[in-house]
């Protein structure tokens, strides 16, 4: 699904993935954690097509087709999601405006038909209940006066509604306490399926307990240093990325 | 491309009004003296006291100073190379009724999507709105007069109105802007040529929405209209009002005059969509604006104006309230959307009088490309202005880099038992906004678009349904344009 080989990629011309392998299977979650600085934002928002992140060498393909190629909302129309770890507000626009907006967007990309207002309505409501949030969140702008946790379980609410082939999720778990960690992990659970696929960015382990991955990555410089299943996440935990990484955490 | 650099694209788009009627026109050579007056005065057929009042406001108007203290920068408009009266030639001899108006005027107004035809919006779904069509210096025609009749309503053209209710037109017109009040409402009361008359008699409700569709057509042609609401005790009305003006290279002049008068407990609604021609990206052409509103409410009276502003290269206005009477309010709510090199210093003064009265002023400002934006208001709270208050608050967008907002608030109160709010925020349409909206699969476009409109919610929410509609959708053509 998702096929990234020798990744070079920039931020305002710094270099910061130097070569990053990675491949996705439909089915699979993959969670990706390293220390900070070591590039695992910027690999979420490189497949996601953020303006000012160039790639410079390499491959970065979604189901055989050059996303470079894509704007970020031809990315979006293919059926990638971005949770985003700090979402921002857009006052005045209404969430449901928002999401009927985006849900018509995708979904003809998708040749969906769009959901009529009725079911709109109620997908929209199961949406929200299964994050835990209050509909009233409908009617509220989108992210608007939102506190963090709020915004958090508003980006897994959106992700429930367009039915991403391919989620990722950078950084979701920061700032969220345990209750809403694991409203976030059943959410994220929900959606996986055989023909899904689940990438997570996360600093800590502790959300890999809720939402147990196939695979773990190690991040460190830019490049993938070590892969191993949902056990080396522990041992990470227990020893710090200084072993793998050869640098002090 | 930078997300700028897309942004910028996208606010280069058309001008969808810019197209010129071919219609042969009466127009005065350019130029102002006192004979200009006296020639347009009696084209008119005025009443001497009338000629009088417009000469008088000249020798006011040669006496004062170009005003200079704005936040605008354009070189000072020469008076005497703008002619000051043109009618289409066919209206030389005043059409009966609306089936005697030249088609090539009804046509240009079909193609503004302001139908003339009453039989043809009485068939749409819409509710019927009478309308009065001002073409450069003349009113063309006014719909719907014979149901607004019925109901007492008198809506005609301001020369109409001279003749057929000079009583009226001779005790209020100047009584809320009088001659001198500033150097255009100067200007403009020597010259006015036409616009709209509307009186609303005792205890009615105004069956219908009333308004007035400005065009200026001919070419270094100045219009100087001068609308006049009258609603007397206890009745309700609300007026709208579009413009409308070609693509030409040259600037051209609109210096218009409303006054508003709310009598005892009566409530008048203004809302104005100004889409003149704002001129291209370098700054080239369209229309400088310089207009005076004001409203005076007596006792209970309410007054509301509502104002959408995307066009013009220049814009001087503010919309204002004379809170005369005890218990009267005032409120002012107001989008301006400026973009290439367009320049809009627009505000409101609301004049706290009487006592318990309330002011509200909503004010968005959405500046892009290289233009500038500056919001100026005034909120006088005079002594006898017993728990007057007032709540403002004054927004603005930033689109880009490269364009400006100023913020000029003047609070004034003599009166220790006023409650004065001021709240103001500047944001800009954030690449992270654009991201998201990207990211969830809107295009750039839309999400400008959308960001737009959410910022100017709750403006849009004052205006009249089908209104509000025109505005979002001008908004949208404002901002749209090709995507790269």
């Amino acid at each position: 699904m998702l096929d990234i080989q020798n990744l070079h990629a920039t931020v305002e011309e710094k270099d910061i993935l130097k070569g990053l392998t990675l491949k996705v299977n439909p089915g699979e979650v993959h969670a990706i954690m390293g220390p900070n600085g070591s590039g695992k934002s910027t690999l979420t928002n490189v497949i996601a097509g953020r303006e000012g992140y160039e790639v410079k060498e390499g491959q970065l393909n979604f189901e055989g087709q050059d996303l470079t190629e894509l704007s970020p909302e031809e990315r979006a129309r293919a059926g990638i999601f971005l949770a985003f770890q700090y979402p921002v507000e857009i006052p005045g626009v209404s969430n449901m405006e928002f999401l009927r907006a985006s849900l018509e967007e995708v979904r003809a990309a998708q040749g969906k038909e769009p959901y009529d207002a009725v079911t709109l309505l109620r997908k929209t409501r199961e949406a929200c209940q299964q994050v835990d949030l209050d509909q009233a969140f409908l009617k509220r702008g989108v992210n608007e006066g939102f506190s963090g946790g709020e915004k958090k379980r508003n980006e897994i609410m959106q992700m429930l509604l367009l039915e991403p082939k391919l989620a990722l999720l950078d950084e979701t778990d920061s700032g969220l306490d345990i209750d809403a960690l694991q409203v976030v992990a059943k959410g994220v659970n929900s959606l996986r399926s055989p023909d899904r696929a689940i990438v997570l960015v996360t600093h800590y382990q502790r959300l890999l307990d809720f939402i147990v991955p196939d695979f773990v990555h190690v991040l460190s410089n830019g490049r993938i240093v070590k892969t191993g299943g949902k056990e080396l996440a522990l041992e990470l935990e227990e020893k710090g990325y200084g072993w793998i990484t050869g640098e002090e955490a | 491309m930078s997300p700028n650099a897309e942004i910028n694209k996208l606010l280069e788009s058309g001008y969808e009004a810019g197209f010129v009627t071919d219609i042969e026109s009466d127009t005065l050579p350019p130029g102002l003296n006192e004979e200009v007056i006296r020639t347009i005065s009696k084209r008119k057929n005025e009443p001497e006291w009338l000629l009088e009042w417009r000469l008088a406001a000249y020798r006011r108007w040669l006496e004062m100073d170009y005003p200079e203290w704005a936040h605008l920068d354009y070189p000072e408009v020469d008076f005497n190379k703008v002619s000051y009266f043109s009618a289409p030639k066919s209206m030389k001899d005043r059409p009966k009724s609306l089936d005697e108006v030249d088609p090539e005027l009804l046509r240009t107004y079909e193609k503004l999507g302001i139908p003339l035809h009453e039989q043809e919006m009485l068939a749409g779904v819409q509710n019927p709105v009478a309308v009065d069509a001002v073409f450069d210096s003349v009113s063309v025609g006014t719909t719907f007069r014979k149901q607004l009749e019925e109901a007492g309503v008198i809506f005609c053209s301001i020369s109409e109105a001279v003749h057929s209710h000079p009583e009226l037109v001779k005790k209020y017109l100047g009584s809320v802007v009088p001659q001198g009040d500033n150097f255009y409402a100067a200007l403009n009361s020597a010259v006015f040529s036409d616009g709209s008359f509307v009186y609303i008699p005792k205890g009615v409700r105004c069956p219908m929405e009333l308004s007035t569709y400005f065009r200026i057509n001919e070419q270094n042609t100045g219009q100087f209209e001068r609308t006049l609401i009258i609603a007397d005790e206890g009745s309700h009305v609300s007026y709208l009002e579009g413009c409308t003006a070609p693509m030409r290279d040259e600037n051209q002049l609109h210096a218009a005059v409303v006054e508003l008068v709310a009598l005892p407990g009566a409530n008048i609604k203004y809302s104005t969509v100004q889409n003149w021609y704002p001129g291209d990206e370098e700054g080239r052409g369209g229309i400088y604006n310089f207009v005076t509103k004001r409203g005076v409410c007596f006792d209970n009276a309410k007054i509301s104006w509502t104002q959408v502003e995307t066009g013009s290269a220049i814009t001087w206005k503010y919309p204002s309230v004379i809170l005369r009477g005890d218990n009267s309010i005032g409120e002012f709510y107001s989008v301006a959307l400026t973009r290439h090199k367009q320049q809009a210093d627009t505000g409101t003064k609301m004049i706290h009088l009487g006592k318990n009265t309330k002011s509200t002023i909503v004010s968005k400002g959405i500046s892009a490309s290289k233009s500038s934006n500056v919001y100026r208001g005034l909120v006088r709270i005079g002594p006898g202005a017993e728990n007057a208050r007032n709540f403002t608050q004054c927004d603005s967008m930033l689109i880009g880099d490269t364009c400006a907002a100023h913020t000029f608030p003047y609070i004034e109160s003599r009166n220790p038992t006023a409650v004065i709010e001021h709240e103001a925020t500047t944001s800009k349409v954030s690449e992270d906004q654009l991201f998201l909206c990207q990211s969830r699969g809107l295009d750039p476009e839309k999400a400008v678009s959308m960001i737009v409109n959410g910022f100017c919610k709750e403006v849009f929410q004052e205006l009249p349904m089908e209104f509000a509609v025109e505005a979002r959708a001008l908004l949208e053509i404002s901002l749209e344009g090709a995507v790269g």
